[in-house]
């Protein structure tokens, strides 16, 4: 193998061959074309993009509180599992019939394995000098099909979800409510609805949703109440005008309260908010 | 003044090569979206190196409240998702960081795989850089746990039972991780905060570190 001297680097690396070694490193303004100094003009540049892209990162973190789901509980056996987004490539593979069961090895470690393993050593499989992807075109069409199955894998994955089912069974950020229960809003609330949605409005995992955090206004809770809405039948409130008028109001109380404590934390925060 | 004080650490450290080393490198054209923007592609590795001091950042603030024990640590994070000033923000900022960084270090390992940029002489940087992902994951996996919310603890159950399929040493990987062969539970949380905090922050410091010395001797690789 050639070394020192006579290697062929690529691009402009500076790793010296041995005789120069020792000696400082050329100018930045040897180089030919518009270069320009990292330090500091560069990296005002830098520092602005990055205050850009800060920006749009804390708008995603304002317009999407990270979930919290209820504390852990093994004995939910209805509870469906889903890994975090960029596993679940992984986790899609395990549901085809030879990477499962008794083939279940290769599906977790032979495939992952390859893939994996190849891109952890792409520059000993791929050696070859050339660098324009339509010189290779054997290795950039083997990173495309990975890619490409990758993609496949997340988008059949979450394709497959039944996000509405997920919801009624994992019931995400409740927020503490106080619910009076002497209102004559709860008691009718107890004759027609308690059944499925729970004592305190917290939904019956694969039944019933959870009635806090609705976005619902009175006129349609009525609505819903007597013509029912997705898998909820109709005619399931049985009452006076006057009851399902209590009845709208009491929900869309729970609902003011429960926006109330999760957005102003430190307003309410005294008021039996942090007891469970 | 910090002239002086420059001059006296100067003077007994020599200091400047090493800020010659740091900071003082020429920036080529090729790679500077201010003459051509489609050298915006070279950015994401900086931005995976953003978002990574963003992670590190919030996550000290998040050990701050966060107590690494099934009946707290579900009630810690809520606390300091409800109750505390700007919680909500820094959790929110550590969640979602941990999804922009894997988006990140997707869109950087690509671009250098498309220019070639893994080849001789720069195929060791390469490596540990793909070392550099799979700590990344290994943080994604472990940190998903640690909220212990249902989510979490059926997810990492699943995580479990496919570290155990793994032939020969699968019981033993999995012993190792949940701290016992059967049960999820306080020994699993314990570790997968051990594991979270310590053990792959200390691997991604010091692959990082050797990811930039390399950059720094071998210099960003030529244009197309």
């Amino acid at each position: 193998m050639q070394r020192g001297k006579g290697m062929k680097f690529v691009g402009d690396s500076r790793v010296p061959d041995k005789e120069s070694r020792n000696k400082i490193p050329k100018d930045y303004s040897e180089y030919p074309g518009r270069t320009e100094a990292f330090w500091p003009n560069f990296l005002l540049k830098e520092w602005l993009v990055g205050a850009v892209f800060l920006i749009g990162f804390l708008c995603l973190v304002a317009a999407h509180p990270s979930p919290l789901e209820q504390q852990a509980d093994p004995n939910n056996a209805s509870y469906i599992p889903l890994p975090d987004w960029y596993f679940l490539f992984l986790y899609e593979l395990l549901k085809y019939k030879y990477a499962a069961a008794q083939y279940v090895v290769i599906g977790t470690v032979i495939i992952p394995g390859l893939g994996f393993g190849a891109l952890l050593l792409a520059p000993f499989l791929d050696v070859g000098p050339e660098r324009k992807p339509s010189k290779r075109p054997i290795t950039v069409g083997l990173m495309l099909l990975g890619v490409a199955a990758t993609i496949w894998l997340t988008y059949e994955s979450a394709a497959h979800v039944n996000w509405e089912e997920r919801a009624k069974y994992s019931v995400a950020n409740v927020p503490d409510v106080e619910i009076d229960e002497d209102s004559p809003g709860y008691q009718v609330y107890s004759q027609n609805c308690m059944s499925c949605h729970g004592d305190s409005l917290q939904g019956n995992p694969g039944m019933a949703p959870s009635l806090v955090g609705i976005p619902y206004k009175a006129e349609q809770i009525k609505d819903i109440a007597k013509n029912g809405i997705g898998t909820m039948p109709a005619n399931q409130f049985q009452g006076s005008e006057e009851e399902l008028n209590q009845l709208a109001e009491f929900i869309v109380s729970i609902n003011e309260q429960a926006s109330g404590s999760g957005e102003g934390g430190e307003g309410k925060s005294e008021d039996g908010g942090s007891s469970h | 003044m910090l002239h002086k004080l420059y001059d006296w650490i100067d003077e007994r450290l020599d200091v400047t090569p090493i800020w010659r080393d740091i900071a003082d490198h020429e920036v080529p054209e090729h790679v500077n979206p201010a003459h051509h923007f489609s050298a915006f592609v070279y950015c994401f590795g900086g931005l995976t190196f953003f978002v990574t001091v963003i992670q590190v950042l919030s996550g000290m603030f998040l050990t701050m409240y966060y107590v690494p024990d099934i009946v707290n640590a579900w009630e810690s994070v809520k606390y300091l998702q409800t109750q505390v000033a700007h919680g909500q923000i820094v959790r929110g900022m550590h969640h979602w960081g941990a999804s922009v960084v894997i988006v990140m270090i997707f869109l950087h390992t690509l671009r250098v795989f498309f220019q070639g940029a893994y080849k001789k002489p720069r195929e060791l940087n390469w490596v540990v850089g793909v070392l550099l992902f799979f700590v990344m994951l290994g943080l994604g996996f472990t940190g998903y746990l640690l909220p212990w919310d249902n989510k979490a603890f059926f997810a990492t159950q699943v995580g479990l039972e496919i570290a155990e399929s793994v032939p020969y040493i699968g019981g033993d990987l999995k012993t190792l991780l949940a701290g016992d062969p059967e049960i999820v539970g306080a020994k699993t949380l314990a570790r997968f905060f051990a594991i979270h905090v310590f053990f792959l922050p200390a691997a991604l410091f010091a692959l990082m570190g050797a990811h930039f010395i390399m950059i720094r001797r071998q210099g960003i690789s030529g244009p197309l």
